[in-house]
C-alpha cells in the first residue's frame, strides 16, 4: 500500500516536472484543411534539411486555426495558421486583444474549385447562376421566392441534360464549402432574389448560400477521397472539391466547364476560371527568434523551388502565384513585413 | 383448437424463433466477413514495397570525399549528384525531359538510401554496388496492380514514356517487391511510399502506457474501497450511479474536458501522448471500475469470513485474500478498457493529435499522432498510395485489439477460480 502511494506520488512529480520544463523547439502550425497538404509537403522537406525539427501541422479548419492562433503569445500557442481566406476583421480584433500585435501575411498560391463528375459521363458546361439554381434552397421564379422546384437539370435550362440533379456537397465546416458559398452561391444568386431577400429584411448573402435539403443536394462529409469514389461509381452525380483532387484522380473524374472555361493552372492563376481563390498563412512575428526555424521555414515555403511554376507545390496541385504577386509574397517572407490590424 | 393443434402451434413458434436467431447471427457474421475481406484485400499490399534494382557507382569526383571518411564527413557530403548520375543510367533516356520523367520513378528518398549504403561501408569509392531503391508511389501502385494502365495518357498520372521504362524494368527483372520496412519504421510523410506508422505506434504506446499508469491504480483502489470498506448509504449510492453514468458518457466530452482543463488551464503541451494518456485515463476509469467491482463481488463472502475468523484484520482479509482472487477479473477488465482507449479517436481530435508529425516521438511530451488518428488522416489524403496504407493501419489496429482481448480472455480462463 505504502509503495503504491509512493509510485503514484513519484509519477505526479515527474508529470509536474515535464510540464514546467516544457519549451518548444519545433514549429507548430494549425489551420485550414485546404492548405494542409501543401504545408505538410514543405514541412517535410524542411525537416529533411536536417537543421531543424519537422514542424507539426494540425488540420483544424481556417476558423478554428484563427481562434488558436489569436489566443496569445508563447510556446503554448501556435506559430503559424493556415487559411483558405484572408483574416477577418473580427479575428484581427481578437488577435490584438490577446497581445498578438504583429502578424505576417503570406499568400502561398491559388486554389481552384472544380465541379466534377465521372469520366464516363458526357462533358458538361454550367454558368454560376445555373449552379446556384440547382443548389439553392429558395430560387426566384416570376419575381417571387419559392422553394427550389427543379428536379432535372433541363428544368433549369433546356440546353442542360434531362437528368436528375444530384450533387454531393462538402459540409458547412469545410473551407471548400466556404469558398463555394462565396464564389458560386453568392455570385450566382440572381439580382431579383437578392432584392427580394433585402425586401424581407434578411441578409441576402446568407440566404443565397443556403443549400436545399430536399434530397437533390447530398451532404457528403469532409472526406474528399470518398466523394471521388462516389462520383466515379455514379455517372449522374456531381461534386465539388479542390483542384488538387482533380489532378490526383484524373483517371476517375473530370471537371465540368464553368462559363465555358475548364479549370487549368493558368485559368486559376489569372482568375479567368471563375471559381478560384488565393490561399494564405499567417505568422506570429513575436515567435520569430523564440521558436527556432520560423524564418528559415518561411524562406523554404516561399522559395522558387517550392512556389514557382515548376516547384514541388505546383506538382501536387497548388496553382502558383503570378510573378508580380510572387515578388510581394517573397518580400513579405524575407523582410517579415507585418499587416495592419486596424 | 384441439390440444394437438395448440402443441403444433407452440412448436412452430419455437422453430420460427430459432430461425430468426440463426439469421441474425448469420447476417452479423456476413458483415464482419465483408468488412474484414474489404480491409484485407485493400491493405495487404501495403506490407510490400516496390523496389528498383539499381547499380550505383561511387565516383570520387562527384562525392569529394575519401575512402574511410568519418561519419560526420559522410553526413555532410552531398549525394545528390551521385544519385542523379546513377539513376539516369538505369534507362537510356534521350533528353532532359525524359531524364526528369525517369527520375520521378524513384522515391524522394533515393539520395538518402544511397547515403545509407555508403554509411554502412565507407570503402565504396570507385566501386559499383547493386542497391534496391524504393520506387515512387505511382510506380508502386502500378506494379501492385492498383492503378489502371489502359487509359488515355492525359488521364493517367504515369506518362506513356514512363510506362515504356516500367516495361523495360519488368522485362529485365529490375523491379521487384520487398518487405516494406518504411511502413513500420517511418513517421508520417506526404509521399505514400515513405509514409509509415512508426510515429503513430510509439504515440499510441506512450498514450496507453500513461493511461494504464494513471487509470489502473486509481480504478483498483477506488473499486476496493467502494466494494469492501465504504458504508452503504446514500452518498455511496450516488457515487455508484455516477460511475455507471460516466462510463456511458460519449468520449468526445472527455476531449472537451481535456481541452478546457489540461490545455487551457494547466497549459500542458498540445498534440502530446501525455495529454492523450490523461484524457484516455479519465475516459477509461469508470470502464475499469465497473468490471473490477464485479470481480470483487464475485469472491464468495466465506473467504472474507474465514480470514476474519482466524483473526485477520479487515485490511488483511481484503488485501491477502479477496484482492488476489479477484485479480484475474480485474486485469482482464483493465485490458479491455485499454483496448477501447487504443481505438479511440474523438477525444484526441480536440487535444490536437490530428496532426502531421514526421519525427518519431522520443518522449511522452513530444508531439505525436496515434494509430486511429493516422487512419483518419490518411483516409483524407488525395494520393492513391494512401488507400492501401489506410487499410493496412486498420489491420494493425485490429490485430492489436484482437491480441489484447485474447490476453484478457486467457487471463480470465487460466487464473479465475470457479466457485461451485
Amino acid at each position: 500500500m505504502n509503495r503504491l502511494v509512493k509510485i503514484l506520488l513519484g509519477f505526479l512529480l515527474v508529470l509536474s516536472f515535464t510540464t514546467t520544463s516544457y519549451a518548444r523547439d519545433q514549429i507548430k502550425i494549425v489551420g485550414s484543411s485546404t492548405v494542409y497538404p501543401y504545408a505538410t509537403v514543405v514541412a517535410e522537406k524542411f525537416g529533411k534539411g536536417g537543421k531543424f525539427k519537422t514542424p507539426v501541422i494540425e488540420s483544424t479548419g481556417t476558423g478554428g486555426g484563427m481562434k488558436l492562433f489569436c489566443a496569445g503569445v508563447g510556446a503554448n500557442h501556435p506559430d503559424i495558421t493556415n487559411a483558405s481566406r484572408a483574416i477577418k476583421t473580427k479575428e484581427k480584433a481578437l488577435c490584438e486583444k490577446n497581445g498578438v500585435a504583429e502578424i505576417i501575411e503570406i499568400v502561398i498560391g491559388n486554389d481552384g474549385i472544380s465541379f466534377a463528375h465521372s469520366v464516363n459521363a458526357p462533358d458538361a458546361d454550367f454558368t454560376k447562376e445555373q449552379l446556384w439554381r440547382a443548389l439553392a434552397s429558395k430560387v426566384d421564379i416570376d419575381g417571387k421566392l419559392v422553394e427550389n422546384p427543379y428536379k432535372n437539370w433541363s428544368d433549369i435550362d433546356a440546353s442542360l441534360p434531362n437528368k436528375k440533379i444530384e450533387i454531393l456537397v462538402a459540409p458547412p465546416t469545410s473551407g471548400t464549402r466556404d469558398a463555394w458559398n462565396s464564389l458560386v452561391m453568392v455570385k450566382g444568386c440572381t439580382k431579383t432574389a437578392k432584392s427580394l431577400y433585402d425586401a424581407e429584411g434578411k441578409k441576402a448573402k446568407k440566404e443565397c448560400a443556403k443549400i436545399r435539403e430536399d434530397g437533390y443536394a447530398v451532404e457528403a462529409g469532409e472526406n474528399d477521397t470518398l466523394i471521388v469514389q462516389k462520383l466515379s461509381s455514379n455517372p449522374d452525380a456531381y461534386g465539388f472539391f479542390g483542384y488538387s483532387y482533380l489532378v490526383a484522380n484524373k483517371d476517375k473524374i473530370k471537371a465540368s466547364s464553368i462559363n465555358g472555361v475548364q479549370p487549368s493552372l493558368e485559368g486559376i492563376q489569372d482568375y479567368s476560371y471563375p471559381i478560384a481563390r488565393p490561399l494564405f498563412f499567417y505568422v506570429k512575428k513575436a515567435h520569430i527568434g523564440v521558436i527556432p526555424g520560423i524564418k528559415e521555414f518561411l524562406k523554404e515555403f516561399t522559395s522558387k523551388k517550392a512556389m514557382s511554376n515548376r516547384g514541388y507545390l505546383a506538382e501536387i496541385g497548388l496553382v502558383p502565384l503570378a510573378s508580380d504577386k510572387y515578388k510581394v509574397t517573397r518580400t513579405a517572407a524575407v523582410d517579415l513585413n507585418t499587416i495592419k490590424l486596424k | 383448437m384441439t390440444k394437438e393443434e395448440r402443441l403444433k402451434k407452440r412448436h412452430r413458434a419455437e422453430k420460427r424463433f430459432r430461425f430468426y436467431g440463426l439469421t441474425s447471427i448469420f447476417v452479423a457474421l456476413l458483415f464482419v466477413v465483408i468488412l474484414v475481406q474489404n480491409i484485407f484485400s485493400k491493405g495487404s499490399s501495403a506490407f510490400k514495397k516496390t523496389v528498383i534494382t539499381t547499380e550505383v557507382f561511387f565516383d570520387q569526383e562527384l562525392l569529394e570525399i575519401q575512402n574511410g571518411a568519418s561519419q560526420e564527413e559522410i553526413m555532410e557530403a552531398d549525394f545528390y549528384d551521385i544519385m542523379i548520375e546513377n539513376l539516369i543510367k538505369t534507362y537510356p533516356a534521350k533528353d532532359r525531359d525524359e531524364e526528369d520523367e525517369l527520375l520521378k520513378l524513384f522515391s524522394g528518398d533515393a539520395e538518402i538510401e544511397i547515403k545509407k549504403a555508403f554509411l554502412n561501408d565507407n570503402n565504396l569509392i570507385g566501386k559499383t554496388i547493386t542497391l534496391d531503391l524504393t520506387a515512387s508511389d505511382d510506380i508502386d501502385q502500378l506494379h501492385k496492380g492498383n492503378y489502371p494502365r489502359d487509359l488515355p495518357e492525359e488521364r493517367r498520372r504515369i506518362s506513356d514514356f514512363q510506362l515504356v521504362i516500367y516495361d523495360y524494368f519488368v522485362e529485365n527483372k529490375k523491379i521487384s517487391k520487398n518487405f516494406n520496412n518504411y511502413f513500420f519504421n517511418n513517421g508520417d510523410s506526404r509521399d505514400p511510399e515513405l509514409a509509415g506508422i512508426g510515429g503513430a505506434l510509439v504515440g499510441s504506446f506512450y498514450s496507453i502506457l500513461i493511461c494504464l499508469l494513471l487509470a489502473f491504480p486509481v480504478a483498483v483502489l477506488a473499486s476496493i474501497y467502494l466494494e469492501e470498506f465504504a458504508p452503504k448509504n446514500k452518498i455511496t449510492d450516488f457515487i455508484e450511479i455516477n460511475i455507471n453514468n460516466l462510463a456511458a458518457v460519449p468520449s468526445i466530452v472527455y476531449g472537451l474536458l481535456a481541452l478546457q482543463i489540461l490545455l487551457a488551464t494547466i497549459q500542458l503541451p498540445r498534440s502530446t501522448p501525455l495529454v492523450a494518456g490523461i484524457t484516455l485515463a479519465l475516459m477509461t476509469l469508470p470502464r475499469i471500475i465497473i468490471p473490477c467491482r464485479a470481480s470483487l463481488k464475485a469472491v464468495p463472502p466465506s473467504i472474507r469470513e474465514g480470514a476474519l475468523a482466524v483473526g485477520a484484520s479487515k485490511f488483511q482479509s481484503v488485501f491477502h485474500h479477496v484482492v488476489p482472487l479477484a485479480l484475474p477479473g480485474t486485469l482482464s477488465g483493465t485490458i479491455i478498457g485499454l483496448a477501447q482507449a487504443l481505438g479511440e479517436t474523438a477525444p484526441l481530435i480536440l487535444i490536437g493529435m490530428v496532426a502531421f508529425v514526421v519525427d518519431i516521438p522520443s518522449s511522452p511530451v513530444d508531439p505525436s499522432s496515434s494509430l486511429p488518428v493516422q487512419v483518419y488522416l490518411w483516409s483524407e489524403s488525395a494520393e492513391r498510395g494512401f488507400v492501401e496504407k489506410t487499410s493496412a493501419t486498420i489491420m494493425m489496429l485490429l490485430s492489436f485489439l484482437i491480441v489484447m482481448n485474447f490476453i484478457a480472455v486467457y487471463l480470465r480462463q487460466k487464473f479465475e477460480k470457479r466457485w461451485n
